[in-house]
């Protein structure tokens, strides 16, 4: 790797990081706008002009509350929680692709930071691990509201990951490749794998919601019965940091979601308006942005639509309904796949 | 049996049907209730700049009222001190010295005269108390801020002016007193 390239990746890592860290910030934002507006209320509009400032406040706020770290919990598990579910929220960004070839000069370079050829292993290794923040956290504080959230949590993300990694199989028999960058360049125009994946997709959609905890599987920290659930103990910034962590999953998630089922950087008809091969990439860039905004936005949606489920509910739907629906899915797809190539 | 508003609904445990159990239709159903509320108007009243309508007898900041000539009502007898649920008033009573005839109305008055705000809970019992309608509940609202000193009101935020355009009408409360 010569030096322009490595130049170019760090900036492109920083971008990342910079970009997830700044949708998450405006997520919070966003998340209390939108509750507001769909509950016919304002929402913070305070903080600068319509409450633009409203994170900084928050991010203030949270710096100046006072650090506790309770007397009966471990010390250096009760600061690993945070650290690690923050620190894998971050990893998975490396192998979105987020947009096509940029040519600058003599040099042309990818829009992602790597494409390792196995970029959906990586990214449900990672999102795993995340677990292990909310279960360290959890087990560290010492506290049964905090082991019950840490329960749920981890019992959550087991059942969930089951189906959505079956529902990934499926994706992956009809794109014959682990690599995200490959998954998208097959998608161009309007091939995108809704069409060809919608069950999978649903069940992916669903499993998103668990994985990252949001409503209607917010049960690892329901405030009316565990009072925050695994962060009860946590205060300050390592508070923060659950909570930032959270919304990068979503903006993780969206991204996800858009790279594997919805095209990724593409658009349909995007060639024939006969733009340079740079300005196509912008756009698709920033289109890709667009259908991760949607899904951020549909997450919240979700979030103030339907109650929260019983916990047994969950279970009930994780194991009797997803797992059954995405061995179905993995069926019909292997058939469909060997009648396509001329197996019967 | 008779319905009393056309909104209620007969719950009936029957077995869902296939359609309602895969709940998708109900959920997208839930989202389109959920997203035409963004675009209904507000209802969010953007207090210090708006302001809802209070009726006239409306329970907020109290004023110690003076008579016809300017002089303060309030004789310091505590009453008010005493009905007050809250225990929000605290008084001082002084005796009036000649040359303040014009002044306070009685030979003994309030030197001090708190009430706590933030104790107070404008139940408007202190009014019923007093024999002398000298202290009434208005339609201000007591404003917002950030120190507990602040909410301790004194005379001098209690006591009405005594020029004619300083003094706070109260003549719809005190009809409303006379009533019973
Ligand atoms: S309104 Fe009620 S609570 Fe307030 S000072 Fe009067 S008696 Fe006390
Ligand atoms: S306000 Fe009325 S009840 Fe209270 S001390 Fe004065 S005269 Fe007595």
């Amino acid at each position: 790797m010569d030096t322009t390239e490595f130049l170019i990746k760090l900036i492109l890592v920083i971008s990342v990081f910079g970009i997830s860290l700044l949708i998450a910030m405006y997520s919070t934002y966003a998340e209390r706008k939108v509750a507001a507006f769909l509950q016919d209320r304002l929402g913070p509009n305070r903080a600068g002009p319509f409450g633009i400032l409203q994170p900084v406040a928050d991010g203030v706020k949270m710096f100046m509350k006072e650090e506790i770290i309770p007397a009966n919990a471990d010390k250096f598990l009760f600061i690993a929680g945070p650290s690690l579910m923050m620190l894998t929220a971050c990893m998975t960004g490396v192998v979105i692709p987020w947009g096509g070839e940029l040519t600058i000069g003599r040099n042309t370079f990818n829009l992602q930071i790597t494409d390792v050829n196995i970029g959906l292993l990586y990214i449900f290794g990672v999102v795993s691990i995340g677990v292990y923040g909310i279960m360290i956290g959890a087990w560290a504080s010492n506290n049964k509201y905090s082991l019950m959230g840490g329960l749920r949590a981890s019992s959550q993300m087991i059942s969930y990951e089951l189906a959505m990694g079956i529902s990934i199989i499926a994706l992956v028999m009809t794109t014959g490749t682990l690599s995200t960058k490959e998954i998208v360049e097959q998608q161009s125009s309007w091939h995108w794998n809704i069409l060809y994946q919608p069950l999978g997709f649903l069940i992916f959609l669903v499993c998103a919601f668990a994985e990252t905890n949001r409503t209607p599987f917010d049960l690892p920290e329901c405030e009316t019965e565990l009072i925050g659930g695994f962060h009860t103990e946590y205060s300050s910034m390592k508070l923060g940091f659950y909570l930032f962590a959270e919304y990068i999953n979503m903006f993780i998630s969206s991204a996800i979601l858009a790279t594997l089922y919805f095209g990724g950087y593409n658009f349909p008809f995007i060639e024939s308006w006969g733009l340079s091969p740079n300005a196509v990439t912008i756009i698709g860039t920033l289109l890709f942005f667009g259908k991760i905004f949607f899904f951020i936005f549909f997450f919240m949606w979700v979030r103030w639509t339907i109650p929260r489920f019983r916990y047994d509910q969950l279970m009930n739907l994780g194991w009797k309904v997803m797992i059954p629906l995405a061995l179905f899915n993995l069926f019909i797809t292997g058939i469909i796949t060997l009648w396509r190539n001329g197996a019967f | 049996m008779q319905a009393l508003t056309n909104r209620s609904m007969v719950v009936v445990n029957k077995k869902m049907t296939w359609m309602e159990r895969i709940y998708l239709p109900a959920i997208i159903g839930g989202l389109m209730i959920t997203i035409r509320h963004l675009f209904k108007k507000k209802v969010t009243i953007q207090y210090p700049e708006q302001e809802r309508p209070r009726s006239a007898v409306y329970r907020g900041w109290h004023v110690l009222k003076r008579d016809e000539q300017g002089r303060e009502n309030c004789t310091a007898c505590g009453l008010c001190a005493v009905a007050c649920p809250a225990e929000a008033i605290t008084m001082t009573a002084a005796e009036r010295k000649p040359g303040e005839e014009h002044l306070y109305r009685e030979e003994k008055y309030a030197s001090v005269y708190e009430i706590n705000m933030l104790r107070c809970i404008f139940c408007g019992l202190c009014e019923e108390a007093c024999p002398k309608e000298a202290i009434f509940l208005t339609d201000r609202i007591v404003p917002s801020g950030m120190l507990r000193e602040n909410f301790i009101f004194g005379k001098d935020k209690l006591v009405e002016g005594v020029e004619p355009d300083n003094r706070i009408d109260v003549s719809k409360r005190a009809r409303a007193h006379r009533t019973y």
